[in-house]
């Protein structure tokens, strides 16, 4: 599917200006990231459910909790590796314990953020948000995903994490395509091999997986909690073989979700492999396919991966 | 309604539950309750629009309490107020109690947050009053102005000039390990607040006339209004006053037995 390179970040602002227009309690929070989070047409259009926090996310979230405790719909934006990586103790404690419908967003998820080098590259925010009782964690893959997010986390009563990219990618689902929060979504069907990821980095798995005709299965699981067991169990039982890649790190990711789940619960012989971050820190980069070669993501790599695997 | 007199003896009915639940509970923090009891008995029972008969009535006054340990006062204060009835009390830190440890929002009616971990209840705080059209009073410990949270929510506040926002710091000076001015000094605290653009008051709290006297200047002001509240840790309970050692120091049966003697008389 052709079609124009879009991040979901891009999507994100057009999603949250719809949103705020049509519903009053709608409202925007952002530490002084507001063009970073697509969100400068939001403040502009809605000043009155904007709230421009400073540099200081822990209280933007606790402010966000404070909004949502009178029935606002709060979406505190910033950049993942800030918030929720130093707002972790205010999602735990002001808002999911409170199980407040408080929605965090993280911006510059994974790798996406190559430029800015290590400490601006949010590669733990899934870990240290699949832990939190009563916190929804996704990561739409694309523009179309991205706009039936933002609707769900409004309609959806409890805390979101979303993490969002910079990372421009086509098209990978279309506008009319089913998205169910909680469901993973088939995306390519095979007899082989499941390959289980999330996020932009799925436009290149898919580009890989057709290359071995009907033999890669491939799921996106935009919700990383709750984690759809049946989707998965279902296709393992059929492949045998799952691949997980990720742009994050292997330990506390989709990779060690789907490895508890399969342990706990599958009862055949499987083969398990996780492609993502091998417990170090990223580095700064001119592009971010420097970076995708460093971690086996660009198309190559994930090519003799997915062989190398399938032999096994 | 409610002279100094009716305000001084349920304050003593309020230091009186603290101990029994702290008693029945066999942890907790008493100090900072006791301390503040005079306070939640003028908040509660003659500054507060709010009625248990209609515990989210969308007009009631807010009191947000971000120095959670405290909740034995936040407890009892319900109870004698009717939120809920006085016999839950001793079900403090009970297994299935909505009476957690340190409270929890949804659990039970009247609590209005969540806090437990220091600094974040003013932010939440500052949210709710940024939307909502009745008062917002946020009760910290001085202790939890150590934590940068409270800063930042500091900073907010005295950009925002919130008009319907009364913080009360409750100055008793200690912290779990020691006063608060051995292990990271506050003062001078007035003019830390003020630099902050922060219209800031200093009183005895637990003094009745001046706790009433300073919420009623707080009406004319068109401002976040920060008051110092000066308390006695304990106060009421003489081997407890001003000891940091009570800070989360369980009472026994013993000690039990004189606090609630002295809290008779």
């Amino acid at each position: 599917m052709k079609s124009l390179k879009r991040s979901t970040r891009d999507a994100f602002g057009k999603a949250i200006l719809a949103l705020g227009k049509k519903y009053s309690n709608v409202y925007v929070l952002t530490a002084d990231l507001r063009d970073s989070l697509r969100v400068s047409d939001f403040a502009d259009a809605l000043p009155n459910q904007f709230i421009e926090c400073g540099v200081a996310e822990q209280n933007m979230v606790g402010i966000s909790a404070g909004l949502a405790l009178r029935g606002k719909v709060p979406f505190a934006t910033s950049f993942g590796v800030f918030s929720p990586g130093r707002t972790w103790d205010q999602l735990r404690v002001s808002v999911c314990l409170s199980n407040l419908n408080v929605n965090i967003i993280g911006g510059h998820g994974g790798l996406s953020n190559y430029k800015d080098g290590a400490s601006h590259q949010a590669l733990e925010d899934i870990a240290i948000t699949r832990v939190l009782p009563n916190l929804k964690v996704v990561v739409p893959c694309d523009y179309n995903q991205t706009i039936k997010t933002v609707l769900s986390a409004y309609t959806d009563k409890s805390p979101w994490y979303i993490r969002l990219s910079a990372t421009k990618t086509s098209d990978i689902t279309l506008e009319t395509q089913k998205f169910e929060i909680g469901k993973a979504q088939l995306l390519r069907e095979g007899t082989s091999l499941t390959i289980a990821s999330y996020g932009p980095l799925l436009e290149n798995i898919l580009n890989v997986a057709k290359k071995f005709g009907n033999k890669v299965e491939v799921l996106n699981f935009h919700t990383l909690k709750p984690l759809d067991e049946e989707s998965l169990l279902q296709s393992v039982l059929k492949t045998r073989r799952i691949l997980v890649i990720e742009e994050h790190q292997i330990i506390g990711g989709l990779g060690s979700a789907v490895a508890s789940a399969l342990g706990q619960k599958f009862t055949k012989k499987f083969k398990l492999k996780i492609l993502g971050v091998p417990d170090t820190f990223s580095h700064s980069a001119r592009s971010l396919e420097a970076l995708y070669q460093k971690f086996g993501f660009d198309e190559d790599s994930l090519y003799h991966s997915i062989k190398s695997f399938l032999e096994k | 309604m409610n002279s100094y007199k009716e305000l001084q003896d349920i304050a003593k009915k309020i230091r009186q539950l603290i101990i029994l639940m702290l008693l029945r509970a066999g942890s907790g923090h008493p100090a900072g309750s006791l301390g503040l009891a005079d306070l939640f008995a003028y908040l509660y029972f003659k500054y507060l629009d709010i009625s248990p008969k209609d515990p989210k009535n969308p007009n009631r006054d807010l009191l947000f309490l971000s120095n959670g340990h405290t909740c034995p006062v936040l407890y009892a204060s319900l109870a004698l107020k009717g939120f809920f009835s006085p016999k839950t009390l001793t079900d403090l830190r009970k297994l299935d109690s909505p009476l957690e440890g340190h409270p929890v929002f949804g659990l039970l009616p009247g609590v209005e947050n969540t806090s437990g971990p220091l600094g974040q209840g003013l932010s939440q705080a500052i949210g709710s009053a940024l939307v909502h059209p009745k008062k917002v009073v946020c009760i910290l410990s001085d202790g939890e102005l150590q934590e940068g949270q409270t800063w930042e929510a500091l900073m907010f506040a005295g950009n925002h000039k919130l008009s319907n926002l009364t913080i009360i710091i409750d100055r008793n000076n200690i912290q779990i390990s020691n006063f608060t001015e051995n292990i990271q000094p506050l003062e001078p605290l007035k003019s830390k607040l003020e630099s902050f653009n922060l219209v800031t008051y200093e009183i005895d709290g637990n003094d009745f006339p001046q706790i009433e006297e300073v919420l009623k200047k707080r009406e004319i002001i068109d401002k976040t209004v920060v008051i110092i509240a000066n308390t006695i840790a304990g106060k009421g309970v003489s081997f407890m006053e001003g000891n940091f050692e009570w800070h989360g120091k369980p009472l026994d049966k013993e000690d039990a037995k004189e606090a609630l003697a002295e809290l008779k008389t």
